[in-house]
C-alpha cells in the first residue's frame, strides 16, 4: 500500500517529461490534497481510497500508465467525496452532463458557463 | 440513415466540438464546482498545490526557449518557421498539445495570449495555466480589452504599439516571444533565462527591462 503522503504527490514523470501530463491530472490530485487540507477526510484515508482504485484497475488488467493511475486518482476521489458528502456525490452525475450541454451550447469564441446548460444554443 | 452516412455525421460533429472536454475532465470539473458551491472547497488551495508542482517545470522550459532564440538567430528563425519542431530541438515535446505558433514582439507589437472557450495553453513549455487564464472575466476581456487586461497586470502599452490577441485551440498553441531587454548583450543563456516570467509569454507582461538590474 502506499505511504500517504506518497499518495499525494505526483506521479513520478519521465524524465524531460512534464509533472503532468495534462491538466485535469494536476487539477485531480490538487483537490484531493486540497480536501484533506480542510479535513473531509484523512491522508490515511486517501491514501487507502485511492491504494484500493489502483488495485481494481490492475486487476481489471488496465495498462499501468500515468492516464490509468490519474484515473484512479479521480475514481477515489469521487468515491470519498460521495461517502463523506452524500449530497455532492448524489449530484456528480447530473452535474457532469450539465457541464457537457454547457460546453455543446457555447460557440467558440464565448466563455462556457453553467448557465448555458440550460439556456438555448447561443447565436454565432 | 445508411451506417456510412451516420458514420460521417459523426465525424462532423466530432469535429465541430472538438473543445468538448474529455470525460474525465468534465468529471473533474463537475466535482470542483459542486465542491466549491458547496463551500467544501477553496479553489486558491487547489491553485497554490498546482503551483508548487508545476513552476519545478513549467514556464522554466519556455523560458530557456525565448533566451535560446534571443542569443541564437539561426534558432529563433527555426522557431518562427515551425514552434513545435523548435521546442522539440531542445528535448520539449511534451505531449500532444497541437501544433505551437511563436509570436515576437516588436517595438511595433505587443501579443497576447488567450483561449476564449477554456483553456487551451502550450504545456509543454509552459506547464500548467495559471488560475486568471482559465477565468472567463480573462477569457472575455483579453480580446475585448486587451489593454486594460495588461494595464491590471502592470504594464501600460503605448497607444503607437499594436496589441494582438491571438485565441488557442486544441490545434494551435501561441508562445510570445518577449523582447530582449537592453543591457543584457554580453549575457549568456542561463542568465537571461531568469528574466523571462511566464507571464512574459503569455504576453500579460511586457517589459522585462525592470528586472535587468536583478539578473
Amino acid at each position: 500500500m502506499s505511504e500517504p503522503e506518497a499518495a499525494l504527490l505526483p506521479r513520478e514523470p519521465k524524465p524531460g517529461s512534464t509533472v503532468f501530463a495534462v491538466p485535469w491530472h494536476a487539477e485531480a490530485l490538487g483537490i484531493a490534497n486540497a480536501l484533506i487540507q480542510s479535513g473531509m477526510y484523512s491522508q490515511v484515508e486517501w491514501a487507502n481510497a485511492l491504494a484500493a482504485e489502483i488495485r481494481r484497475f490492475a486487476v481489471a488488467a488496465e495498462p499501468d500508465t500515468e492516464e490509468t493511475y490519474y484515473q484512479a486518482v479521480l475514481a477515489a476521489l469521487e468515491r470519498l467525496v460521495g461517502e463523506k458528502s452524500p449530497e455532492t456525490g448524489g449530484s456528480l452525475v447530473t452535474r457532469v452532463e450539465a457541464w457537457r450541454r454547457a460546453y455543446l451550447n457555447t460557440p467558440h469564441g464565448q466563455p462556457v458557463t453553467l448557465a448555458a446548460a440550460t439556456g438555448p444554443a447561443a447565436d454565432h | 440513415m445508411s451506417e456510412d452516412h451516420s458514420g460521417r455525421i459523426g465525424a462532423i460533429h466530432r469535429e465541430l466540438h472538438s473543445h468538448l472536454p474529455s470525460a474525465p475532465e468534465l468529471r473533474v470539473k463537475a466535482l470542483e464546482s459542486l465542491l466549491v458551491e458547496k463551500g467544501l472547497l477553496d479553489p486558491n488551495t487547489v491553485d497554490a498545490w498546482i503551483e508548487v508542482y508545476t513552476e519545478q517545470i513549467g514556464p522554466k522550459r519556455g523560458a530557456e526557449v525565448v533566451a535560446r532564440a534571443w542569443t541564437d538567430p539561426a534558432f529563433r528563425d527555426r522557431l518562427f518557421a515551425d514552434g513545435t519542431a523548435g521546442i522539440t530541438e531542445l528535448g520539449f515535446e511534451g505531449w500532444a498539445g497541437g501544433h505551437l505558433r511563436v509570436v515576437p514582439n516588436t517595438p511595433a507589437v505587443h501579443n497576447l495570449v488567450v483561449c476564449t472557450l477554456c483553456s487551451c495553453y502550450p504545456h509543454a513549455v509552459l506547464g500548467i495555466p495559471p488560475n486568471w487564464y482559465k477565468t472567463a472575466a480573462y477569457r472575455s476581456r483579453a480580446v475585448r480589452d486587451p489593454r486594460g487586461v495588461i494595464a491590471e497586470f502592470g504594464d501600460a502599452i503605448p497607444d503607437d504599439v499594436e496589441v494582438r490577441v491571438w485565441d488557442s485551440t486544441a490545434e494551435v498553441r501561441y508562445l510570445v516571444l518577449p523582447e530582449r531587454p537592453a543591457g543584457t548583450e554580453d549575457w549568456d543563456v542561463a542568465r537571461l533565462a531568469r528574466l523571462v516570467t511566464r507571464n512574459s509569454m503569455i504576453g500579460t507582461e511586457r517589459d522585462l527591462g525592470r528586472l535587468v538590474g536583478r539578473g
